[in-house]
């Protein structure tokens, strides 16, 4: 048993020091390009553990990610752009104290726009989460779309449609990949906690996770408002990596993005969101070349058919749901134990001992 | 010794027009075993509902060793000491065995989310209590031997007897059980009559039972309770209720006797 946990650890720190190295490599020597994706698979790593919470672990279908990471990208742009920059952004009307002489570090900007998407979540999830499976989807999505309106009108606060530019491009592969490491290892302690079994079981059965003496709204609260935390750090994260926001930037399809990397990796499996969370991004990267001109296909239009990718990525996930029913991984998990098992069973030699690890 | 477990006063539970239990009066002791029994539709899985606070009487009162539990939310009523079965098996289907039961105690962890997520010291010992109390339970119940299986994939039998497991981990003083010998044949209910006697006197536990096999009723039963058409119609020890000329005509007059 802890002959089993000493050698996961040690896996996870060789794996840690390689991923390390491979940052810096790409860090140092990859083009820009390279680097931008490779920041934003971090990104929508962060988003997706997020959602995943919510949707995957607690059954909760909550439709509101994109008006809790627009809270994280405001803040974080409103606390950070330097002030001289603020006085110019905000032609029409000016900005509002206190935002506009203050500034602070991305660190602490990040926290507070995490801490206040927690805070909307509790205001939104008193009404809502008493609500049942589709009313709630439809009552989540409203808010985001509330959020985004009222983001639109507040002019002083939000410079309205003309958006948020200059935002300081802290957001580094370093603070990418610190903030996603964090974020993973703190929803697989939680899962693996005596909470997460509770949301699990709220998952599974709500009238059984009652009378088993689970509060239902109470542990609700806690994965939305802890989900939000996260979608409020990945918006405040994406907000510093894009440079410049607008309310259009998150609307209802920023959702989706992140509802399509959670399914296809699997509603319920971190290492699931993980792996997906690369997959979608490197893919739909990839598949960029389908919204050009294709030269090869005579029929195709000259300058291409833009939204193509979109179409072909949908049309990859569909195939993944009709194959993998519950995305590639299920509510599976990828441990030290279980690659052994699987490298073990290639070698074809069997181990007696079966290891038995409960956390 | 004749402590009062749970009392049921004049509780009368409304749907629209329909009377599905009307005006009923019951009450446990410590360490009885007391049977609900009557037709389908009477209105049992009702009168459970409204003990483990699913539904709010319309009218009328529960108490629980003297306090109220009248209105409180199941979670509530789960804490103050109520554990209970389902007429349709309710496991958490795709969790493991052993989840099964660890979800049953997390109502008795005092820890908080945050020394949970960090693992502090004392959630550590809380949660390790848990896994021992679990291992207790599950070979207790036979169970131990399947931790590892997703709670659906096992015999009906089992699941059975995995939901009663999942009851006991919340460390109840009374215990509900829905129809725990249904779909059972002849052999397997009388070893479960033989489980349940032995829970109620290893776990110093009061039991109602709703059930439909006569046998299991009569041999188990300390006193039964008859309802039908959502009314008492008649109360008393096992050999009295068999004498009975309303129970013999409820039954014989309305739906068979089995589900
Ligand atoms: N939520 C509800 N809404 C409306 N009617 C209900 C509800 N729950 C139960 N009933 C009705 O109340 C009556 C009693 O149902 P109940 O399930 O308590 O019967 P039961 O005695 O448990 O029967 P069985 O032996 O078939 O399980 C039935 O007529 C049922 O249709
Ligand atoms: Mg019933």
């Amino acid at each position: 048993m802890t002959k089993v946990k000493k050698s996961s650890m040690l896996l996870s720190c060789l794996l840690l020091a390689a991923l390390v190295s491979l940052l810096a490599y790409i860090d140092g020597s990859a083009s820009s390009y390279i680097v931008r994706i490779t920041r934003l698979c971090a990104i929508n790593i962060v988003l997706a553990l997020s959602m995943n919470l919510v949707q995957g672990f607690t059954g909760i279908f909550s439709l509101g990610h994109a008006g809790f990471m627009a809270i994280g990208a405001y803040t974080v742009a409103l606390l950070t752009i330097p002030v001289a920059k603020k006085e110019t952004l905000f032609m029409l009307e000016p900005l509002i104290a206190p935002f506009n002489t203050l500034t602070l570090p991305f660190g602490a900007a990040l926290l507070i726009g995490g801490l206040l998407a927690a805070a909307l979540a509790f205001l939104i999830g008193l009404p809502c989460l008493r609500l049942r499976g589709d009313y709630l989807a439809i009552a989540t999505l409203g808010f985001s779309e509330i959020i985004r309106i009222v983001i639109t009108n507040a002019q002083s606060l939000t410079n309205g449609a003309q958006g948020l530019k200059s935002i300081p491009k802290t957001a580094n592969i370093w603070w990418c990949y610190g903030i996603a490491l964090a974020v993973l290892i703190f929803i697989s302690l939680l899962i693996s906690s005596s909470f997460g079994r509770a949301l699990k079981a709220i998952r599974e059965d709500e009238i059984a996770a009652e009378s088993m003496g689970i509060s239902l709204l109470g542990h609700k609260m806690l994965s939305f408002m802890l989900s939000a935390f996260l979608a409020g750090v990945g918006g405040g994260l994406y907000a510093s990596y894009i440079g410049t926001i607008g309310p259009d930037v998150f609307q209802i399809s920023r959702t989706y993005d992140i509802l399509m990397i959670v399914v296809m990796g699997g509603m319920g499996s971190i290492s699931g969101s993980v792996v997906a969370a690369f997959l979608v991004t490197i893919g739909q990267e990839w598949l960029r070349v389908l919204d050009g001109p294709l030269p090869f296909l005579p029929f195709w239009p000259e300058n291409g058919v833009s939204g193509m990718r979109m179409v072909v990525f949908s049309i990859l996930l569909l195939i993944v749901i009709l194959f993998f029913r519950n995305g590639l991984f299920g509510h599976r998990e990828i441990t030290w134990s279980a690659i052994g098992r699987r490298l073990s069973a290639l070698a074809g030699h069997h181990k007696d001992g079966e290891v038995k690890a409960h956390e | 010794m004749n402590k009062r477990v749970l009392e049921v006063n004049h509780a009368t539970m409304r749907f629209g027009g329909l009377v599905a239990v009307n005006d009923l009066c019951m009450h446990i002791d410590h360490q009885e075993i007391v049977a609900l029994i009557g037709p389908n539709g009477a209105g049992k899985t009702t009168a459970f509902n409204m003990i483990t606070g699913v539904y709010t009487p319309t009218s009328g009162s529960v108490t629980l060793n003297s306090r109220s539990i009248t209105g409180l939310r199941p979670d509530r009523i789960a804490h103050a000491g109520i554990a209970r079965t389902f007429q349709n098996i309710r496991l958490f289907k795709s969790l493991t065995v052993l989840d099964n039961v660890l979800i049953a105690q997390h109502l008795r962890l005092t820890s908080s989310w945050p020394a949970a997520v960090l693992r502090m010291p004392r959630y550590r010992r809380e949660n390790e209590q848990m896994y021992r109390r679990a291992e207790e339970l599950l070979t207790y119940m036979g169970l131990w031997d399947v931790r590892g299986e997703i709670a659906n994939s096992l015999p009906y039998g089992m699941q059975r007897k995995l939901e009663i497991a999942r009851a006991l981990a919340t460390q109840p003083v009374l215990l509900l059980l829905d129809e725990p010998a249904a779909g059972m044949n002849p052999a397997e209910s009388a070893e479960l009559t033989e489980l349940i006697r032995g829970i109620r006197d290893r776990f110093h536990l009061t039991v109602l039972l709703i059930e439909h096999h006569m046998d299991v009723v009569m041999d188990i039963s300390d006193r039964i309770y008859v309802l039908n058409y959502g009314s008492l119609i008649a109360e008393g020890t096992p050999a009295e209720i068999q004498q009975n000329e309303d129970v013999i005509h409820a039954y014989l007059g309305g739906d068979d006797d089995e589900a």
